[in-house]
Parts: structure tokens; sequence; C-alpha cells
């Protein structure tokens, strides 16, 4: 054996002649990415698709008014030409396909010469700020407070831990929004004579960000709480921890290498719906808050039926999510070194 | 030795242990679990609340939901026979609340039904048959994945109106895909077990394979999901409920009496605080049973 190397690395002069095994994790890894790239297309195309036919299923028109009073039809017809709306329904689709390709999303049908791109653009940096700080609250407190409650399972810190957990994950955040803006807001204002209180509505990047934020992180915390618990308890299960504390490993190291590293593995695939959630949950934190971003903004186009502002939304969000799914998948393969790309 | 074959089997004194079946087994580890069993009694309770409000109302013990007390605007509790205050229209408290757990545990439950049927049929579908038709089913749930939940019940009650059934309706269609996902899982785990392999080896045709070993054998996680759903969905509708998209006024229900509430809190906090009670009891008595679920069923705990 030795001496057939020992030939064959004398025979091979050049070093280009070293047989060079492909990394084959490396290509199959780019092209596991590139494939999950790829397939983000037909999602958002279907999730266009979907959400267009509903609109245009939905009974009535955008022109109608509340109160009675009607447009006359002249008006009603030429804001349809105006609009669009006037053609046959898989011709809009495909003009609003090719649009969007080009990041044209049409004019709102509410906010009469305003893009829904410029509306979207002006609101997404409130909503993105508030969910970030809220993801950057939830993960390392949500995992900390899970873990610790494992590692002391059956104490007082863990029960405590999991009260937290169970409770925070028992009230609609509109719920604890409003509960944060009574003691917070105006009660702390009532009894300090106006001196402590928190401000109750708009955006700042101050002390307006501690109500929206906690209020949005809150459930999420809750729920990563509760699943790195169980998870983390079920590694400590393993023989492979057993053998870890037996050959007499320090804790930091038996916590750190032997557990973590795989309690951990099921948590990360969380994060991406926690992402989803984070940025969904928008919706009502913006509502009670009364922040300018793209959630509450949503839903006053639900409410008055501004199909593009709608369907833009919509896109958004569902790239957002897609977003963070994918990081999240591309995460899992380092994590988790079982994992096939095929 | 053929004395000893003779024997009858009634002969031998055979210590009969005492036969329980898993479900029985499960029964006993949950009620071991005193947080499970709360959260049962809180939900049984609810379901008969639901079921009793209007006898209630029409044998004159409750008063109805939409009876305004116009001279008693938004009394505390206690007053004025009203034994959780009443609303800014005069209505009493308790008897909305009653009525509206209807709303919320019908939701909470039929969701969950629609969920069983699409996510039961297409993940059973998909694991069970394999091949392209597991690969088309998979892509199509994967896109259902990519969809924002809130956000697609938000545009669904918007078109459809907001409904009890269209609202019943959204919420399923939105949540199928975890549960779609999780039954994929456990037949392809199942199906390569050797009594599946010795059931179709003695001939058993896949529909009994399918309803006698397949079904049964993965019932135990998809009861915890489905468990774990129903707040989930009670939760969402008390979200659509307080944005103003779900069940229209003067239907009580819990969202929508935090939210109307919520415009007078500081003269009649009650108005608040107790609808949110009810949200946060139910939720957490769901989520107990859920719990406590999953550990009696999962064979590992086991004793």
């Amino acid at each position: 054996m030795s001496a057939e190397v020992g030939r064959r690395s004398k025979r091979s002069a050049s070093p280009s002649f070293r047989p060079r095994l492909p990394n084959t994790r490396a290509v199959s890894l780019s092209l596991y990415v590139v494939r999950r790239v790829l397939w983000m297309i037909p999602v958002i195309f279907f999730v266009v698709l979907i959400t267009f036919v509903l609109m245009h299923l939905a009974p009535g028109s955008p022109w109608d008014k509340g109160g009675g009073r009607q447009l006359s039809q002249s008006v009603v017809r030429n804001l349809n030409i105006k609009y669009g709306l006037d053609k046959p329904v898989w011709q809009q689709f495909l003009l609003y396909v090719w649009n969007a390709a080009h990041f044209d999303f049409g004019l709102s049908y509410q906010y009469e010469g305003k893009t829904v791109a410029s509306l979207i653009l002006g609101g997404w940096p409130y909503t993105f700020t508030i969910g970030a700080l809220a993801f950057c609250l939830v993960v390392p407190i949500g995992i900390g407070l899970g873990v610790l409650a494992a590692l002391r399972q059956n104490t007082r810190t863990d029960y405590l831990t999991m009260t937290f957990a169970t409770f925070g994950a028992s009230f609609p955040n509109f719920v604890v929004g409003m509960l944060m803006i009574i003691v917070f807001g105006v009660l702390a204002y009532n009894v300090s004579g106006g001196n402590v209180s928190l401000p109750v509505t708009g955006f700042g990047l101050d002390d307006h960000l501690i109500m929206p934020v906690i209020t949005l992180a809150l459930l999420p915390t809750a729920y990563i709480a509760r699943l790195t618990r169980a998870s983390t308890l079920d590694t400590l299960r393993q023989e492979y921890v057993r053998t870890a504390w037996a050959k007499g490993l320090s804790e930091r190291l038996v916590v750190l290498r032997h557990i973590l590293r795989n309690s951990l593995i099921p948590v990360a695939t969380a994060l991406g719906p926690t992402f989803a959630l984070l940025i969904t949950g928008s919706v009502i934190v913006e509502t009670v808050f009364a922040i300018p971003g793209i959630g509450r903004s949503f839903v006053t186009a639900v409410e008055s039926r501004d199909y593009p502002m709608i369907l833009g939304t919509t896109i958004l969000f569902s790239v957002v999510i897609a977003l963070a799914n994918l990081v999240v998948d591309i995460l899992y393969v380092f994590i988790d070194p079982r994992v096939r790309l095929d | 030795m053929a004395s000893a074959v003779a024997v009858p089997s009634q002969l031998i004194d055979w210590e009969q242990p005492e036969q329980i079946g898993l479900w029985g087994d499960a029964w006993a580890r949950f009620r071991r679990n005193r947080l499970a069993v709360i959260g049962l009694t809180i939900v049984v309770l609810l379901i008969l609340d639901a079921l009793l409000a209007p006898a209630l109302v029409h044998f004159g013990l409750l008063i109805d939901p939409l009876t305004q007390d116009v001279t008693h605007i938004e009394v505390g509790p206690g007053r004025f026979g009203h034994l959780l205050g009443t609303d800014e229209l005069g209505r009493d408290t308790l008897t909305r609340l009653m009525y509206g757990a209807r709303i919320s545990l019908s939701i909470g439950i039929f969701v969950q039904a629609i969920v069983l049927v699409i996510g039961g049929t297409i993940g059973l579908t998909a694991g069970y048959v394999g091949g392209r038709v597991d690969n088309l089913l998979m892509r199509f749930t994967d896109i259902w994945y990519a969809f924002p939940d809130l956000i697609f019940v938000l545009v669904l009650v918007s078109v459809f109106g907001p409904s009890l059934l269209s609202i019943f309706g959204a919420i399923g269609i939105v949540n199928w895909v975890s549960l779609a996902r999780l039954v994929r899982g456990q037949v392809l785990a199942i199906k390569e077990k050797e009594y599946v392999e010795a059931a179709r080896a003695t001939g058993s045709r896949p529909l009994k394979i399918v309803l006698r070993h397949l079904v049964p054998n993965s019932l135990g996680p998809i009861i915890v999901t489905l468990t774990f759903g129903v707040p989930q969905a009670i939760f969402l509708e008390a979200t659509l409920s307080f944005i103003g998209v779900g069940i229209q006024p003067p239907t009580p229900t819990w969202g929508q009496m935090v939210n109307d509430g919520y415009q007078a809190v500081f003269a009649n906090p009650s108005s608040v605080v107790f609808p949110s009670l009810a949200i946060g009891l139910t939720m957490l008595a769901f989520t107990f049973i859920g719990d406590g679920l999953r550990d009696a069923l999962d064979p590992r705990m086991r004793r």
C-alpha cells in the first residue's frame, strides 16, 4: 500500500496530477441553495394567482361607497378603464404579473395617485424595525428560558419559567398591547402625575418602541421557550449525554457541546415560522399602537377593498416569509450534518 | 407429556394481568396530570355553557344578550342584577360572554374538523401512495405553507364576507398544512413497520391496511396537534373580531367585546377584563389538555 502510494507520488511530478476529489458537499449545497431560491418563484406566482382570483371573486366593486351614496355609472366606467378593470380577468392577471416582475405594483385605489410600491416602501421600515427588534428579543430570551427550565427541571425556576411561557402564549397580542397601554401608558401617567409613562401611539426610535416590541415578542418568546424546554429535556435523556457526564466532562462542555447543539436543531426549524409570526403580527400591533407600518395599511386596504394594495402587501409578506424559511433551511444544513441535500 | 397437553387451558391458573389497552393506559396517565384535568373540566363547562345558554335565556335565568338595560349602562360587576356588569349599550356582560363561548368553541372545533379532513386526506394519500403523487401533494403543501396565515384569512374573510361559515373555511384552509405534513411523516414511518408488511403479506387490501393499521397508530400525535390547533383557531377568530372583520355585531364574540370595552376602559374596566380572561382561560385550558394528551399518548412515557 505504502509502496504504491510512494510510486505514484514519484510518478506524478507535477502537482496538478494529484487526484483532486471535488468537494461534493459544497457542490450539492450550492445546488440545493439554487434550487431553493428558484423554488420561490412558483411559490410567489401561486400566491399571487390565488390572491388575485379570490379578490376577483369578491362580490361588489371597490367603488362601492358605504352610506348609500353611489357613484354614477359613467364615473364607475371611467374608473374601471383607468385602473384596467374593464379588461377580462386573465388579461388583468397577466398584466399584473408582468408589471409586478418589474416591481410595478400598480396604483392604490384608496389613496389617489399613490403607487402601491411607494406606500409599501413607506410603511416597511416601521414594520421591519419592530419585527426585527422583537426577533432579537425572542431568540435569546426564548432559548435561554427554555434551556434554563430544562436544566433545572421540576425546580422553582422551571415552574416560574413555564408559568410565564404558558400564560404568555395564552393571551392574544391585542389584549397584551391594551393591558400595557392601560398600565404603562395611562395608569403610570396618572399615578406619577405625568412624569413617568410610555408613549402609547406612534413610532419613534426611542421609548415609542418599548411597548410594541414587547407586545409583539411575548407570544413567540413563550412559544420558543416551551419548544426549547421540550427539546432539551428530550436530549437530556439521550445516552450520549449520559456518556458525556460519565466520562467526566465539565458541565459547561456537556451543556454547550452535547446538549445544546442537538436540542437546538428543532428550535432552529421553528425560527422561520416565528419570523413569519412576527411580521404578520405587525397587523395587530400596528393597529393597537397606531404605527403607520404595512400591517396597519393592510387592514385599511382590506376594509376598503384596495385590491392592488392587498395584493402588493400579500406578495411582500409571502416573499419575506419564504426568504425566512429559505435562510432557516440553509442554516439547518450547517447545524444538522445528517441532513441530506437531495 | 400427553397429560400436560390434555389439560384444558381453563384449569391452568394463569396470572391474569389487568388488561389495559392503549387508550385505558393513556386515560390513566391523563388523569394523573392535575393541570390537564383542570383544563378538561373548564372545557366541559364551556361546552355545557355553549349548549345551554339559549335554554337558560329561554327560561329567564339569563338575560338575553341583545337586551339593553338602558337605565344601567356600563355598571360594574355585581350591581343591578348584572353579575359581571353591563357594556356601553347596557347589555349584560355575563350573557354576552356565555354566548361568545358558542362562537369561540364552534370556531375551535369545526376548524379542526376541516383541518382533519383536508390535512388528513392529503397527508395520508401522499404518505401511502408515495412516488409522484407524494411529490405533487407535498409541493402543493409547500406553496400553501408560504401563505401568511393572518393575512390570507383577512383576505378570504374580506372576500367572502364575515359570516361564521366563511371564517370556519378561511381559518381551516390556512391551518391544514402542518397536519398534512405530520400525517405524511407518520404514515411513512408506520408503512415500513413489520406489522404492516405482515398485513400486506397476508393479503389485506390497501383500504384495510390504512384503516386498521395506519390510522390507529398515527392517531396519538394527530390528536395532540388538533388539540393545540383549537386555541390557535380561537385566537385567530378573536383577532379577526378585534380588527373588525370577524363575526359582525350584534352577535357577541370575545374579541369584539374586548375591542368595544377598550373604548371605555377607565369608565368600566370589567368590560375589557372579563372577555380577556375568557379568552386566556380557554387558551390555557386547551393548552393544558394538549400537554396532558401529549404526555399520555406518548408511549415512551409509559411506566
